[in-house]
């Protein structure tokens, strides 16, 4: 499925290292373990090192995205305005850490450094939507919302994957 | 040339030379830690800044040159302080538990915190946490030790060229770690032990099994054998401040007896017949038009190097078992016999200098019925540690010979601890097979030293044969490329994953100095020069075993015990 995005560059050159990692990227949404192995082969280059480059870089991820993103805003006016706690209340609930996915697969948290809505901080979006001046008491709702505005498919009720 | 002035000092420096070198070779010490020599350097860790005169920061010494009319301070109160801030915040994100770590009295962030007078915790904040890696039989991997200097990636990266370990992730997640953080014994790592030797505290080290042969010890009913590789010989006396180079050969088997062992055999005697096998192989192979180039096959990191790499390639690699696993397969056949002891009673345990002998003890390739060929294997630094444990004062240590029939040797397989000695020694083996007669000159220089691939052409009655000894896995892509397509001229490859062969193994004393390993590798060249037999053949006991149990190398018998195959690891 990737393959075509070997044909755009010359093998053994490292400096397209990243250029590859994007395009594996756009295509699954994530880079999957057999994918990075292949560009490294292709770049001539260690997994180690490629699996380095994927894990310094914010833009790469290593596992799927969830059917939901909560993005959490981190920047400097949402941190004055109590987004920490924001933050652990989402944790606790979804059980997950910042950065990780449900096992269900149905969210993603993650924090972002600012959104630039610093006026109705603290602010996280969920999915395109964004909840600007929110409280710790309000998240078990909004997640709540969610799960009754997109029930869990039904393949994944039957335990598909 | 340039002239610059540290500390007051008039110092004259080479063009191009940085500050670090200059003030070394005004013999003013600036303490390192990133920096390791002749690999272009980094500037990572800051430890090394000085103050230059019109300079508004610090400068890292070991990535500035030099140039004319430079005054430099090294060791100004703003030098020391910002230098002593580095130490503090490295100290308090570290565990801070010397007392019980294996590195303890030999840490260069301990050092450190001593010279520049730490005393109190001030910056007392979160601590990174990571767990222990113990996947693997030979190596532990404890990040949360790690100063992330960087010295492991580099040498893995660029010196040895295996890649398996590398920066992830950034800032206070940083880890030096495999691929998905998924264990050393997974992962390529060939367990070489090079970056132990370069860790400036104990976040790499080896898996100890101390405490397997002290309870193997402990135990009556078994009979413990230890046999000690040629390399740990002329490097274990440095441990117990001995001049650099001391052959404690006789020092050490009066040791090991006194720690409980029943035999003290020397793993030379089965280099002697390792060079039977492999030249008689290696004859074999040119005779009936075999696969050619022959590799070694002695250094298990090169063994698991080319099973993950170029597993196409395996048929080039010599079946002879190493040395140290020929000896333990003797041990457990024909003297067990001998001696009239259940083989299953027979405990052995190699002193290596090697770390990856202690995942090859562990191959299932290397047993006969669930039985391992080796059952433990102590690298030079674990048994100076269990020396000083039982109590033992080494320097005083009255020198005893090693037991019979398994501890006789030549010359030719002292020089098996450096590389290019089983070339040499295969070379002397095989010119009496061939031609019947003897050498003139039993040194080859020009595969002597530390050069990447040392080349020596021989003409043996009236034909050229061409051998070459890879000094260090990192230099061993090109000839396996050769090999690969066809275009390789050798006949006979030698290759050991180390630079400079067993005398530099990852189960060495540590030490970052590499004046040290010419000075071990001069006190095996000089044991075998005072040898007075140095052919492998000549070695009186290696014929009593044929006699008496092989009858000839590469018998169907020498094959079922003194052989073995090994297969791909590539994913």
């Amino acid at each position: 499925m990737h393959k075509q995005i070997f044909e755009k560059y010359p093998p053994k050159d490292k400096s397209n290292l990243i250029a590859l990692l994007q395009g594996v990227q756009e295509i699954y949404g994530y880079l999957p373990e057999g994918a990075l192995q292949e560009v490294a082969d292709f770049v001539a280059l260690p997994l180690s090192r490629v699996y380095g480059v994927a894990t310094f870089y914010n833009q790469f991820r290593l596992t799927p995205l969830g059917e939901n993103v909560i993005r959490v805003c981190r920047g400097t006016a949402c941190h004055v305005c109590n987004s920490a706690n924001i933050l652990f209340s989402l944790e606790t609930n979804l059980g997950i850490k910042a950065g990780q996915t449900t096992r269900d697969k149905r969210f993603t948290l993650e924090t972002v450094a600012c959104i630039g809505a610093c006026s109705i901080a603290p602010v996280i979006t969920v999915n395109d939507e964004y909840y600007g001046k929110i409280t710790v008491k309000e998240i078990p709702n909004i997640i709540k919302k969610i799960n009754l505005a997109k029930p869990v498919a039904d393949k994944q009720k039957a335990g598909v994957k | 040339m340039a002239e610059l002035t540290i500390n007051n000092i008039k110092v004259n420096a080479e063009d191009g030379m940085t500050i670090l070198d200059a003030a070394k070779s005004a013999g003013i010490a600036i303490p390192t830690l990133c920096h390791i020599k002749n690999l272009f350097p980094t500037g990572a860790c800051r430890i090394c800044s000085v103050e230059v005169e019109g300079q508004r920061g610090l400068i890292p010494s070991c990535a500035y040159p030099v140039y004319e009319g430079m005054v430099v301070e090294t060791n100004s109160s703003r030098v020391r302080r910002a230098r002593k801030t580095i130490v503090e915040l490295l100290v308090e994100n570290h565990p801070q538990d010397c007392l019980i770590c294996v590195r303890n009295k030999n840490c260069e962030l301990q050092d450190l915190s001593a010279q520049y007078g730490v005393r109190e915790h001030r910056y007392s904040g979160e601590a990174k946490d990571h767990a222990i890696d113990i996947s693997s039989p030979s190596m532990e991997r404890d990040p949360a030790k790690c100063i992330l200097c960087g010295r492991c990636v580099r040498i893995c990266n660029e010196v040895q060229q295996v890649g398996a370990i590398d920066f992830t992730k950034r800032g206070f997640q940083s880890i030096v770690t495999t691929p998905y953080n998924k264990g050393l014994n997974i992962s390529d790592c060939i367990l070489c032990g090079q970056c132990i030797l370069v860790c400036p505290t104990a976040a790499l080290r080896e898996r100890s099994q101390t405490k397997d042969v002290a309870n193997a010890l402990g135990d009556k009913k078994k009979f413990v054998v230890a046999q000690i590789a040629p390399a740990v010989r002329a490097s274990l006396g440095e441990e117990f401040n001995m001049p650099l180079g001391t052959d404690v050969t006789g020092q050490l088997v009066t040791g090991l007896k006194r720690l409980g062992f029943k035999r003290v055999f020397d793993t030379n005697f089965a280099a002697d017949l390792t060079i039977m096998e492999e030249t008689t192989e290696l004859i074999n192979r040119i005779t009936t038009n075999k696969t050619l180039p022959m590799f070694t096959s002695c250094c298990p990191g090169w063994v698991k190097y080319i099973e993950h790499n170029r597993p196409e390639l395996l048929d080039h690699v010599s079946t002879c078992k190493s040395p140290h696993e020929m000896e333990g397969a003797i041990l457990k056949t024909y003297y067990a016999k001998k001696i009239g002891v259940d083989p299953k009673d027979i405990f052995v345990v190699s002193i290596m200098p090697c770390t990856v002998k202690k995942f090859e003890s562990s191959r299932a390739e290397l047993s006969e019925e669930h039985m391992p060929d080796v059952d433990a294997v102590l690298t030079t630094r674990e048994l100076v540690r269990y020396f000083n444990m039982a109590g033992i004062d080494f320097c005083d240590l009255p020198e005893t010979e090693f037991d019979s029939p398994l501890g006789e040797s030549t010359g030719a397989a002292i020089i098996f601890g450096t590389s290019g000695g089983v070339m040499e020694a295969a070379i002397r083996t095989a010119y009496n097979t061939l031609t019947g007669n003897e050498l003139d000159t039993l040194e080859f220089e020009q595969i002597r030293g530390f050069e990447g691939v040392k080349e020596l052409t021989v003409n043996i009655n009236g034909s050229d044969f061409n051998f070459a000894v890879v000094n260090g896995i990192g230099n061993i892509a090109k000839v396996l490329d050769d090999v690969e397509q066809g275009t390789s001229k050798y006949h006979f490859i030698e290759v050991m994953a180390c630079p400079g062969g067993c005398i530099n193994g990852g189960g060495q004393p540590i030490h970052q100095k590499p004046e040290k390993v010419i000075k071990r590798i001069k006190a095996l060249y000089e044991i075998d020069s005072k040898m007075i037999f140095r052919k492998s053949h000549e070695n009186e006991s290696v014929k009593t075993l044929y006699k008496e149990f092989f009858i000839e190398p590469n018998s169907h018998k020498a094959h079922e015990i003194l052989h073995t195959h090994y297969h791909s690891r590539k994913k």
